[in-house]
């Protein structure tokens, strides 16, 4: 009784998170937009915690509704919309820093895609998995440390470069 | 133009008005004698309730047989450290004997009426902390406080919440209706799910979740989207302007939170506040507790814990999202009616679960301070600590000032992030030698002189840096 109860959760809440990612990419007001994003999150976080991966699912409540949602709404307000009139057609991106910017985002892809291909599972997952909480996080310190450290070096790359876009003032 | 000569009044120019002679409502001499002693009445109330509880016990036992309740209720007053659990078996066995409850109804039961008892002590709470909050800010500043309502002003909760209930509810026109609506609901339904992870006594929990502490965190990043909801759904400017000011101090708060409470993670190896409170057992010298409040990495967590306690549930003086003088009530500017008062409530439901947590996590959780007290139930030395923390954010909400937004901002990053690293490297050097006097000794300079050096360079270079000089106020 208990499994199918828990099937019939996952099955709704697989609905409510798809219904409120269509509406993410459906409605006309970003705000609301963003909104349906963070209901969503919270939706994959209460999957999660619905196929007993409590730990993870709380984890993506926490990073994804209380920093990652907040960060869009936020940035759905502090930019005005009307402020990309700069682009100025394909004539203008070709030039060297186009090609340099090509060129660091495929190694930026590389090196995400070399990141997600090397956090496969090791071993074929046991049929009662344990979740225990030290047990990732020995296993993100033994098994995925290479692949941890590249994506936090990558994160704090990016952190970097956005202060130092944001200190960009001159008007060109 | 000829003016009128004015005279002057016979008893100079300040006039004393006699006050008007009072007149008295014949009243019956027992009114008199209970408007003078409300213990004689708060007596009567209880006596009659305990009478009717019992009165009640015995009359519903007349249908099973045994008097399963009655020896339930023997059982409980006799082992009152387990009472709460006790009583709801007892309850659920003569459910089940008695009316013969089906399996599921027993567990839908059970489950009822330990979330309506959550509820209902919490919202009690609320509703006393209400009126004892007004009280003691009043006797701060030498006033009397609501005194009208009920003895001594008791009943002040009943005639506020009949004042909300009936007030309008306005929604402003150029209102996003659905977010303004939802805002409340998304604020108050995580306040009331924090509560299912305190740990009121061994066993003694709603939700015995091993991640429990994670679950409590996760539940605040939706009171930040409800923040934002109730900022933008308004449609005006100071609401969106408090909820942003709320949510960039709740984000920056919230750092220095988690870091206190990871050091506390370290030591007791668990995120269950369960056995983080077990953790904490034990005397050292047979007499003194154990708890994580008397280490120095402890008592450094405990006080980072609760600034960031203080502002994550916008206590003063972290008050400044709704500071009146500048935002009006931030977001919650265009709310009014019963919604404002379930903001209220979710705030204060708030701040008694982040006093719980903070209560399981340093404070010792059930555990008595000395071994002689260890008679009285361990849910009643919970609900006291937490109590006391409550008290004490009432105490600095009467005596320090609000602080100004960027100051708010560099406390949090330039003092209290750097401080809550310093903990967690002292917890990890405390978790690495054990409990002893080596790791006093290593431990304990580490924290004060962190704290000394941050200290010195948060005064030196913001303090001091961003004080105004106001010219008209500083002489």
């Amino acid at each position: 009784m208990n499994a199918d109860a828990n099937i019939i959760a996952i099955v709704l809440l697989g609905a409510m998170t798809l219904g409120a990612t269509a509406a993410t990419a459906l409605l006309p007001n970003p705000v609301h937009c963003g909104l349906f994003a963070a209901a969503a999150f919270a939706g994959f976080g209460a999957m999660f915690i619905a196929l007993g991966a409590e730990f993870v699912g709380f984890i993506q409540i926490l990073v994804y509704v209380g920093a990652v949602a907040i960060l869009i709404m936020f940035v759905i307000l502090l930019t005005r919309p009307g402020s990309e009139s700069r682009q100025a057609g394909w004539k203008g991106m070709a030039s060297w820093r186009t090609a340099g910017g090509l060129v660091v985002a495929m190694g930026v892809a590389a090196a995400l895609g070399w990141c997600v291909m090397s956090s496969a599972p090791v071993s074929p997952a046991p049929d009662t998995p344990e979740h225990d909480v030290a047990l990732i996080g020995s296993a993100l310190v033994t098994d995925y440390a290479a692949p941890l450290l590249a994506v936090g070096v990558l994160l704090t790359a990016a952190l970097v470069g956005g202060v130092l876009f944001a200190f960009d003032n001159d008007p060109e | 133009m000829f003016h009128k000569r004015m005279s002057l009044p016979a008893g100079g120019l300040v006039r004393t008005v006699e006050p008007p002679a009072v007149r008295r409502q014949p009243s019956h001499p027992l009114f008199d004698f209970l408007r003078k002693h409300p213990v004689v009445v708060l007596g009567v109330v209880g006596v009659t309730l305990v009478v009717g509880v019992l009165a009640l016990v015995m009359l519903l036992d007349l249908k099973a047989p045994g008097g399963i309740l009655r020896k339930a209720v023997w059982e409980a007053i006799s082992d009152l450290d387990a009472a709460p659990a006790i009583l709801l078996g007892g309850l659920l066995d003569y459910l089940a004997l008695a009316w013969g409850l089906l399996e599921i109804l027993l567990q839908a039961t059970g489950m009822l009426v330990i979330i309506g008892s959550l509820i209902g002590v919490f919202t009690g709470l609320f509703a006393l902390t209400s009126i004892v909050e007004r009280k003691m800010l009043a006797r701060i500043q030498n006033r009397y406080g609501p005194n009208r309502v009920g003895p001594w002003g008791l009943l002040q909760p009943v005639a506020d919440g009949i004042k909300m209930l009936i007030k309008e509810d306005i929604v402003p026109a150029g209102a996003d209706r659905a977010v303004h609506f939802l805002a409340p609901l998304v604020m108050v339904v995580p306040a009331l799910l924090s509560l299912a992870i305190l740990p009121f006594g061994p066993g003694l929990v709603a939700v015995e979740l091993g991640v429990g502490v994670l679950f409590f965190f996760s539940l605040g990043a939706a009171t930040e989207v409800a923040v934002f909801m109730a900022g933008w759904g308004g449609n005006n400017k100071y609401a969106l302007l408090g909820g942003m000011r709320a949510i960039a101090q709740m984000i920056s708060y919230e750092v220095p939170l988690i870091l206190a409470t990871v050091a506390v993670v370290l030591v007791a190896g668990s995120l269950s506040p369960s056995a983080i409170v077990e953790a904490q057992g034990g005397w050292l010298f047979g007499w003194l507790p154990q708890w994580f409040v008397f280490t120095p990495w402890g008592f450094a967590g405990f006080i980072l814990f609760f600034i960031a306690a203080l502002a994550e549930s916008n206590r003063c003086p972290f008050d400044l999202p709704e500071g009146e003088s500048e935002l009006v009530a931030g977001h919650l500017t265009e709310y009014s009616g019963f919604k404002y008062a379930v903001f209220f409530m979710a705030e204060y439901i708030g701040l008694f679960a982040i006093s719980g947590l903070a209560v399981a996590l340093f404070l010792g959780g059930w555990k008595p301070p000395l071994p002689v007290l260890a008679f009285v139930p361990g849910w009643a030395w919970f609900l006291a600590k937490l109590y006391m923390l409550v008290l004490v954010a009432i105490w600095i909400r009467g005596t320090v000032p609000r602080v100004r937004i960027d100051q708010l901002m560099a406390f949090a990053w330039t003092f209290l992030v750097p401080m809550g690293f310093v903990v967690v490297a002292a917890a990890a050097v405390w978790q690495k030698l054990g409990a002893g006097v080596a790791a006093w000794a290593v431990a304990l300079p580490v924290v004060v002189v962190a704290y000394l050096v941050l200290g010195r360079a948060f005064s030196k270079n913001t303090v001091a840096k961003t004080t105004r000089i106001y010219r008209y106020s500083n002489g």
